[in-house]
């Protein structure tokens, strides 16, 4: 059950092509609160096992769009969403789509570390599973270690923390307590992963093990990694998609949006014009 | 930016005068301060006074160990577990009703209830609590008492059950609130996190909101247990006068506070025997709440903080 740190990937950054699959589609997607419109009419494309980074201004409504995308954002009071998103061509706001369920298939880590402090690091690896209760089946403990092993390998957090997983989750540095949430994420074994800024409350030795392990993750799964930080952009991503005022300027492999920019606004704000 | 002048105080006057004032204020604020800390150890100096002289004539062993209390009778006994029995036994039955129902409505008022539906109903809650206790007690003997006789067997007019129950009505808006604002305090990302791994509402609310809240929860339970333990007029007016041994709910009992208003409201004279049994039950029933608040402090952080 060891999952064997899988071999650094080639950043190919030119992913874009033709032949890979969309696994998430946006469809004229419009979201806010209350009458006040925060993501306007908005079609977008991730494809499958690619990076796909989302920068823009403060509130350019990068971080609602990535809630419609596990259906966070409508738990708001107040909070509107209107047009479609495909998960592997199925719209998930039809009628027959439970939301509680889509979120066991889209996993998401948060701007900062969110361990549940009243649980150990195991505890907290297994939250999703004993939360969603597929560990009440009785599963064999043999089986429920390894689950802990591989979700942590995959984090990267594995060899800090194996000598101590009855440790509460709150005693981690902050890198590790966001490692931690990605395992945790991992542990129900998504198919698509959703970050919203995961590194805007860490350091920059923190930050880089984590844009590390993002390199990493998009072997397996499908990424979208919402970013105030345009080196971190273009460091991590495959693609890469401008927002300005709730709408897409721009979506393109990252090293063309961040070298030669098809819209003068995008262009702008990557040159430090505003923003 | 501030004025450098006023950073480097040249402006002697208006620096100058401040100390002063400052200085009458922080005495003023001490003063006030020092009311409340006076009176706490006035009051614990009269019960351990109080007590002292209870103790030289009757000793300690007869308190702890005799298991009758009947210190107005003409062959007066001294032991104190029949009131320690009677107040159990009705502020244990009122925090069956408190703890699982105020709990319950926390958790409705802070987790479920959409805004509106919480802005009217926390209000409410509380106006119960606003209640002089003196209604309740009647409400008990009155009203709850020959209810209960109907479905009860062997129920007696006064019992420790009907104020038992009337009691943990009357502190379940203290559980609900305490808890409501426990539970409210656990940060949103908290919920979130779990609704992000795919968890439904209640998992949420049992595993990971709960269980934050833990501490917070536990103060609210142990705060109304205080009450409950203290609470006179309901158990004076309800529960009767008897001291007894017992954990039956049916029959007459006497509380430590219904024993300290018994004697109060009789005719006994000061500087007897008969009136210092009012302090060492005090001291008793101050030494009771201290205890259950030690232990709750200790619940508090021992409780599984994880583990596996």
């Amino acid at each position: 059950m060891i999952a064997a740190p899988a071999p650094r990937a080639p950043p190919t950054t030119t992913a874009a092509d033709a032949t890979t699959p969309v696994k998430l589609a946006v469809r004229a997607l419009d979201a806010g609160f209350g009458a006040t419109p925060v993501v306007r009419q908005l079609t977008l494309d991730v494809p499958e096992r690619r990076v796909l980074a989302i920068i823009g201004p403060s509130g350019c409504g990068k971080s609602t769009l990535v809630r419609c995308l596990n259906r966070m954002h409508e738990l708001v009071p107040g909070a509107t969403v209107g047009g479609s998103v495909l998960l592997d061509d199925h719209d998930i706001y039809a009628r027959d789509v439970d939301p509680v369920l889509l979120r066991r298939r889209i996993g998401m880590v948060f701007q900062k570390p969110n361990p549940f402090p009243t649980m150990s690091i195991r505890e907290n690896v297994l939250a999703g599973l004993r939360l969603t209760g597929a560990l009440r089946g009785g599963r064999k403990q043999p089986a429920i270690d390894g689950i802990v092993e591989q979700a942590l390998t995959r984090a990267a957090l594995w060899d800090e923390v194996k000598d101590r997983l009855a440790a509460a989750g709150g005693s981690l540095s902050g890198g590790q307590q966001q490692r931690l949430c990605i395992a945790r994420a991992l542990a129900v074994e998504p198919e698509v992963l959703l970050m919203d800024e995961p590194c805007s409350a860490l350091d920059p030795i923190a930050t880089a093990r984590i844009e590390d392990l993002i390199h990493v993750l998009r072997e397996r799964y499908t990424i979208v990694l919402v970013t105030h930080n345009m080196q971190q952009a273009a460091r991590a991503s495959d693609l890469t998609a401008f927002l300005l005022h709730g709408e897409l300027i721009e979506c393109a492999p990252t090293e063309r949006l961040f070298t030669q920019p098809s819209d003068r606004r995008t262009e702008d704000y990557i040159t430090g014009k505003f923003g | 930016m501030v004025p450098s002048e006023l950073v480097l105080g040249v402006h002697g006057r208006a620096l100058r005068a401040a100390p002063v004032r400052e200085r009458l204020v922080e005495l003023a604020l001490l003063a006030c301060a020092g009311v409340s800390v006076v009176t706490t150890v006035g009051i614990v100096l009269v019960l351990a006074g109080e007590s002292v002289a209870f103790f030289r004539e009757v000793g300690l062993r007869a308190f702890l160990f005799d298991t009758q209390w009947t210190p107005l009778f003409s062959s007066p006994r001294y032991g104190i577990w029949p009131l320690i029995a009677g107040t159990a036994l009705t502020s244990g039955i009122a925090m069956l009703v408190a703890v699982p129902l105020g709990l319950l409505a926390a958790v409705f008022l802070a987790e479920l209830a959409p805004d509106g539906a919480r802005r009217v109903l926390k209000p409410l809650l509380e106006v119960l609590a606003g209640v002089p206790t003196l209604v309740y007690g009647a409400f008990a003997l009155l009203v709850v008492t020959p209810a209960l006789q109907r479905v009860v067997p062997g129920l007696a007019g006064f019992n420790a059950l009907s104020p038992g129950l009337v009691m943990g009505v009357m502190i379940l808006p203290l559980v609900a609130s305490l808890s409501d604002d426990a539970l409210r305090a656990v940060p949103m990302p908290q919920r979130e996190g779990a609704w992000a791994l795919g968890a439904g509402r209640v998992p949420t609310i049992l595993r990971v909101v709960l269980p934050a809240a833990r501490s917070g929860i536990v103060a609210a339970g142990t705060l109304a247990l205080g009450r409950a333990v203290g609470e006179t007029m309901i158990v004076a007016i309800a529960a009767g006068q008897e001291p007894r041994l017992t954990l039956d709910p049916r029959v007459p009992i006497e509380t430590m506070t219904a024993f300290i208003v018994q004697v109060s409201l009789g005719d006994v004279a000061a500087g007897t025997l008969a009136s210092r049994t009012i302090f060492v039950v005090g001291a008793a029933l101050f030494v009771l709440t201290l205890v259950l608040n030690l232990l709750a402090r200790r619940a508090v952080k021992t409780a599984p903080g994880g583990g596996s």
